[in-house]
Parts: structure tokens; C-alpha cells; sequence
């Protein structure tokens, strides 16, 4: 073999072998790159992934096995344990739910008067994670869950803190979520306090979103929640997705950057949930409402809150005031068919 | 001697090295994860240079990209580089004693970061924390055991 030989002069294997590096280095560069953009990869990749299940399959392997072996060691003493804290978190919880149907029956009648859109009740989808370490730049889920499944791209994903990611590709077996913290995440959201809105984007690391571009002028303040907004259709609006936790200039000091945290508690070895209905789009103009709404209600309440302290004087007008309409109104359109009847 | 006793080494070196790269680790040891992959394919083209070349390097990183979900190509450049450069000092590893041969490894595996840490500059990926870089310093410890254990599953046990 010439490979052997350590001359220090160019040899023809030598150069045929850079050619060949130099092949193979464009070649991944250029797969990098496209990959990077997205595009006829992605549905490549796709296709190849199906064949990756297996070993996916087994590397979750050792975790679902000590889980099972965990569940199969626990004692007696401890499963009664669990059951009694189980059963007290039920009633706890069952009282509060009964206190929020009562609030939900409410609602529906309310929104029912205002005819605004019914939205249904959750329909979701639990699915285990599939406990397998990824690419760590890479903000990704993999979930024990795929088409066979009923999983679809674009659902959302949630957990019981908030909104977690969605649904960027589905194998028969398995599917991939992206997360929010992602780097190419952004999720239109609003502040649930005031209803401004705002978009919150991935920052590539699992503890962490971005707000970019926030007007210094707009209310935003730290510690304000954030919710999704339903803008874009592809989130159904409410769902938490992060807590405000700094605010600051950003280098043009035309515009505030913000930093949050995220709502879900994102842990490895749970479960997630899948949202199935059909998000229903919301337009500007319902935000710009509800927007109004509240506006209007916290005039009210400023109103009333400032009616009630100065003295009776005032106090007195305002009742005068706001009964002349009401007891107007009868009086002129009352008499007027009941004089028309007996004319008739 | 006859070489290529368990043609079946092979395959499944790298199929484990795969494996060990998905396998979930508590995450305060994830950073220190070595880059399995690399090791055995170092292995392979410095013990077996007919079979394992530049190509089979690229083709595993394409396989690798594809398991864990990383860019498409970003291990195969990692590796391919990493295979060159063994190619070229071939001859003179082979002859090394193992820790000298483990601390050239370390070295390349520090390279390899160093690869990987550019290519996220030039796409505009954000970088591994720092702990990250202790990986190469695990990798490196690991050299000596993977070597003495690929060798001894590939020839059988020495009487």
C-alpha cells in the first residue's frame, strides 16, 4: 500500500484523495445549507426518518424498561399512599371544577347573547414522549405517537402548563414536535392583562423565549402573562405560553427586548397532550373587540369607582342622568301603538 | 493473520456507536456525552482503510444527521474531515503506542468541535453551552478501552 510510505513529495494518491475530500466536503456543505433552508429536504428527510424508528425504538428502550421495572417495585404501603393523595387531589380538583362549569355555563350564555363563535370544549390526545437525547441545539421533541396514531402535522402540542410546540413531521410510528424555544419558533401571542399583542419567538435554549421589537410605547410590563392570541390560525387562542421576566432597550433604543419563561414545564418521560379540533381563525377585528370590551370595562369601573367617592350631591345626579332614557323610552313609545290601536 | 475474522464487528460497532449517541442520559451529563460515532469510525479507518474511507464516513454521518435529528450533513462534514485527516497520519497511528495514539484522538475530537462550533457561526445555529467542550477529554479517556475491546471482538480472543 502506498500509504505506507512517508515520502514528503505529493504522491498521485494524495491529491486524488484531496479531490475526493473536497467532493465530499461540497457535498455536505451543500446539504447543510439546504437542509438550513428547509425545502425538498425536509420531505426527503421525512421519508428517510421511517427507517430511523427502530433505532429510536430501542434507544427509548432502557427508560421505558426502568420505568415499568420502577412501577413494578413499588410497594404496597406506597401504592396505597399514592392512591390516598390521588383520591384528595380529585375532590380538591372536582370542587373546583364543579365552581368552573357553573362559570363555563355562564360564559356560553353570555358569549351565546354577544354571538360570538361557540368554541368547543378540548379535544385532545395524550402521547408519551419518546425518551431519546436528539441534537441538543436543535429545541425537538420526538413523541411514541405517529399517523397510525391519528398525529397530524400542525396540531399543537400542550402540557399542563401551557403550550408547548407543534407538529412539524409524522412517521407511521413517530412524530416530531417543535418547541417553542426553538430558534425557528415564533408564536403570535398576547398579554392576557391587556391584550396587546405581541409575537414570542424560540431562543435556542429549553429555558428561554424572546419578545423582539416591542414598541416603547406599548404596555408591556414584567411579570405579565402571556397568552396565544389565535392569530394566523395555527394555535387556538388562551393557551399560556410564558411569564415576562426582563425587559430592556434593545442597541437601536427605538425598540424593547424582553425575555420569558416559558409556561410549559417541559420533563422528560411525561406525556404530552395533542390538540385534534380544528383551531378556528381569529381575525384582528374579534381582538380589537375583545380589546375594546375591556377597555370599556375598566372605564366603567373607573367611573364607578370615582362615582362612589365624592359626596351625595353628585351622587344623586348621576342616578337622575342615567334613569331620564329608560323611563323616556316607555313613555313615548308605549302610548304611541295604544293610541293607534283603538283608532283602528 | 488473518484478518476480518467477524465481518460482523463492523456493522455492529457502529450500530452501538449510534445507539449510545441516542440513549437518554440524565441532563447534567448529557455535555459530556462523548462523540461515539467518531470513535469507532476512527477506529475503523485506522485499522481497516479497504472498507472504511472517506465515503463510508459520509454515508454514516448521513445516517447519524438523520437519528438525531441534527442539520442533514453536519456530522458527515465533521466526519469526513476527521477521516481525512486520519488517512493522511495513517501511518504513523497505527504505529503509536495507545496513549499516545488516544491523545491524537483527543486532538481530533477537538477539532471536530471546533468544526461543528463554525458551521453554527456560519448558519447562525446557537453554539453548545461550554461544557460541551469537555466531551473531546471524555472521548479521548475512552480510546484506549474501545481500542483494546474493538480488537479484541475482531480477532477472537487472544490465546
Amino acid at each position: 500500500m502506498s500509504s505506507y510510505a512517508s515520502s514528503p513529495a505529493p504522491r498521485p494518491g494524495d491529491v486524488a484523495g484531496t479531490l475526493r475530500l473536497l467532493a465530499y466536503l461540497a457535498l455536505s456543505c451543500a446539504l447543510v445549507v439546504s437542509d438550513h433552508q428547509g425545502g425538498w429536504l425536509s420531505q426527503f428527510r421525512q421519508q428517510a426518518s421511517v427507517a430511523m424508528q427502530p433505532l429510536w425504538w430501542l434507544a427509548g428502550l432502557p427508560s421505558r424498561l426502568g420505568e415499568s421495572m420502577r412501577n413494578d417495585a413499588a410497594t404496597r404501603t406506597q401504592l396505597a399512599a399514592d392512591n390516598r393523595r390521588l383520591r384528595n387531589e380529585l375532590l380538591v380538583l372536582n370542587a373546583g371544577q364543579a365552581r368552573l362549569r357553573v362559570e363555563a355555563v355562564e360564559n356560553a350564555r353570555l358569549r351565546a347573547l354577544l354571538g360570538a363563535v361557540e368554541q368547543g370544549s378540548l379535544d385532545v390526545q395524550l402521547a408519551p414522549i419518546l425518551d431519546v437525547d436528539q441534537d441538543p441545539t436543535r429545541q425537538r421533541l420526538l413523541l411514541d405517537a405517529g399517523s397510525r396514531n391519528g398525529v397530524r402535522i400542525g396540531q399543537s402540542v400542550i402540557d399542563a402548563g401551557g403550550l408547548l410546540g407543534q407538529v412539524i413531521a409524522v412517521t407511521p410510528l413517530t412524530s416530531t414536535v417543535l418547541l417553542v424555544t426553538d430558534l425557528e419558533h415564533a408564536v403570535p401571542v398576547i398579554i392576557a392583562r391587556n391584550g396587546v399583542r405581541l409575537v414570542a419567538y424560540g431562543s435556542g435554549r429549553a429555558d428561554h423565549l424572546a419578545l423582539r421589537n416591542v414598541p416603547l410605547s406599548a404596555d408591556v410590563e414584567i411579570g405579565d402573562t402571556l397568552v396565544t392570541s389565535g392569530l394566523g390560525g395555527r394555535f387556538p387562542p388562551g393557551f399560556p405560553v410564558g411569564t415576562i421576566t426582563d425587559l430592556q432597550p434593545d442597541d437601536s433604543r427605538a425598540f424593547l427586548v424582553g425575555d420569558l419563561k416559558p409556561a410549559s414545564q417541559l420533563d422528560r418521560g411525561r406525556d404530552v397532550l395533542l390538540l385534534r379540533d380544528v383551531v378556528v381563525p381569529v381575525t384582528t377585528a374579534d381582538l380589537e373587540a375583545a380589546a375594546a370590551e375591556r377597555e370599556a370595562a375598566a372605564r366603567a369601573q373607573a367611573e364607578a369607582d370615582a362615582a362612589a367617592t365624592p359626596a351625595e350631591g353628585a351622587d344623586a345626579a348621576t342616578p337622575g342622568t342615567g334613569d331620564a332614557p329608560p323611563a323616556d323610552a316607555p313613555s313615548t313609545d308605549a302610548p304611541t301603538p295604544a293610541a293607534q290601536a283603538p283608532q283602528r | 493473520m488473518s484478518r476480518r475474522r467477524n465481518p460482523w464487528v463492523l456493522p455492529a460497532s457502529l450500530f452501538m456507536a449510534l445507539l449510545l449517541g441516542l440513549l437518554p442520559l440524565p441532563p447534567g451529563l448529557q455535555p459530556f456525552r462523548p462523540f461515539w460515532l467518531a470513535l469507532v469510525v476512527a477506529y475503523w479507518v485506522i485499522e481497516d482503510p479497504d472498507r472504511v474511507g472517506l465515503g463510508f464516513a459520509f454515508a454514516m454521518g448521513l445516517i447519524a444527521d438523520l437519528a438525531f435529528g441534527g442539520l442533514l450533513g453536519e456530522q458527515a462534514l465533521r466526519l469526513v474531515i476527521m477521516a481525512f485527516i486520519l488517512q493522511r497520519f495513517r501511518s504513523q497511528l497505527r504505529f503509536f503506542p495507545v496513549a499516545q495514539q488516544a491523545l491524537a484522538i483527543g486532538g481530533l475530537l477537538l477539532n471536530d468541535r471546533i468544526v461543528s462550533a463554525a458551521i453554527h457561526v456560519a448558519l447562525g445555529v446557537p453554539q453548545l453551552p461550554w461544557a460541551y467542550w469537555l466531551a473531546p477529554l471524555i472521548g479521548m479517556l475512552l480510546w484506549a478501552p474501545l481500542y483494546l475491546v474493538m480488537d479484541a471482538l475482531r480477532f477472537g480472543r487472544k490465546s
